[in-house]
């Protein structure tokens, strides 16, 4: 068990260099923080991981809000804000600085092609993220079917995602997941 | 995603009020950012157009989609680098620390509140069995969103798929998705091919 300060730094730095390659947005980082806190750090089990991903959805608030619920998991609330400063920090003095620079060329072409560029690496990102986080959600047909069951109706149906999230909780509740 | 129902507001300008409002202070950032963040339940965007452009109007609807572009490829959280550019804009390097605590202060604490209880009574059956569905469901929730963002790539319509748009998406899915591969290693290959192939394209089409 490493103390509390070397966990502190652990975590800030492993969200402080991911965040800098969350191409997308948040969602994008789901595989690589599986891959490190699950099997590289063993800091959650797979089981707390897919809770933990399940919290973050349930709670309002931007998707990478996971990395709080995490940086608490490892090293309580001082873990929660090292976590998250260093998840956001750094990409957003980039953002700060771009942002400003922007200001003077506007629509330029570079910009389009750059963004154009990444939105098939973004989609392959987020595919291996909802991978991974069924790979560790659903061991049971009954939660293999609520998975797809709740991408048809949030693809087909204009329905708020919270009453799927209800009806699936019902569901496991009542021990048939 | 379903965008939810009209939120009450008192203050909501009125049509036949045209002239841009007032620029925000300090505290107007950080209370409009922290009700965007815990109103976004699955819709951040949806919310934050609203917000800063409907009903405060803060921005054009051009200038929110300029930001907003700029963001889609900056790395990073989408809102947190939209808060900062958006802060930045109106006050200054203050302004961006304001949206930025309003946008993460208030789900901090809540997130924090949910991670005390479920250390306390995360082992508890019923619970279990209620995260066990819910987790499922999340699952289902980024599928669709997958399935909507990949559909233009598929079928063609995607501008520049020169035909490498699709093998580069299902590259990126298996090195990390299955293989399993660091994903600072998986981009430092793709990022390049992906912009490359984008520019190669544009250039073509001039």
């Amino acid at each position: 068990m490493k103390s509390e300060s070397g966990a502190l730094f652990t975590l800030a730095g492993f969200f402080a260099v991911t965040s800098l390659f969350a191409v997308g947005g948040g969602n994008s980082v789901i595989p690589e923080m599986h891959r490190y806190a699950v099997d590289v750090q063993h800091w959650l089990s797979d089981r707390q991981f897919a809770d933990s991903f399940a919290l973050a959805q349930l709670t309002p608030g931007p998707n990478l809000i996971i990395v709080t619920l995490i940086g608490y998991h490892v090293a309580g609330i001082a873990g929660a804000v090292v976590a998250t400063l260093a998840m956001c920090g750094p990409t957003s003095v980039l953002a700060f600085i771009v942002g400003r620079a922007s200001e003077r060329f506007t629509g330029a072409a570079w910009h389009g092609a750059l963004s154009r560029g990444l939105i098939p690496v973004t989609i392959g990102l987020t595919a291996a993220s909802a991978t991974v986080i069924a790979s560790i959600a659903d061991f049971s047909w009954v939660a293999v079917a609520i998975t797809l069951a709740t991408a048809c109706i949030a693809l087909f149906m204009r329905l708020h995602p919270l009453w799927s999230f209800a009806a699936a909780a019902l569901l496991g509740l009542a021990g048939l997941v | 995603m379903s965008s939810p129902a009209s939120p009450p507001s008192p203050s909501a300008p009125t049509a036949e009020v045209p002239a841009a409002a007032p620029q925000p202070s300090i505290a107007e950032l950080f209370l409009a950012f922290a009700a965007i963040s815990l109103s976004g339940f699955g819709g951040v965007l949806a919310w934050a157009r609203r917000i800063m452009v409907e009903r405060r109007r803060w921005f054009t609807a051009d200038q929110f989609n300029e930001a907003f572009a700029l963001c889609a490829f900056l790395p990073g959280g989408n809102m947190v680098n939209f808060a900062v550019i958006f802060g930045a804009r109106i006050r200054g390097p203050l302004g961006a620390l304001a949206a930025l605590a309003g946008l993460l202060g208030p789900p901090m604490i809540l997130i924090i509140a949910v991670g005390a209880l479920y250390a306390h009574y995360g082992d508890l059956p019923a619970l279990r069995r209620m995260l066990t569905g819910i987790a499922a469901a999340a699952a289902g929730l980024m599928l669709a969103t997958v399935a909507k963002m990949a559909r233009p790539l598929f079928n063609g319509s995607f501008k520049s798929s020169a035909g490498i748009a699709p093998i580069i998406a299902v590259a990126t899915f298996a090195a990390i998705g299955i293989l399993h591969w660091p994903l600072p290693l998986v981009l430092l290959v793709i990022v390049p091919v992906g912009i490359g192939a984008a520019f190669r394209n544009t250039g073509m089409r001039q």
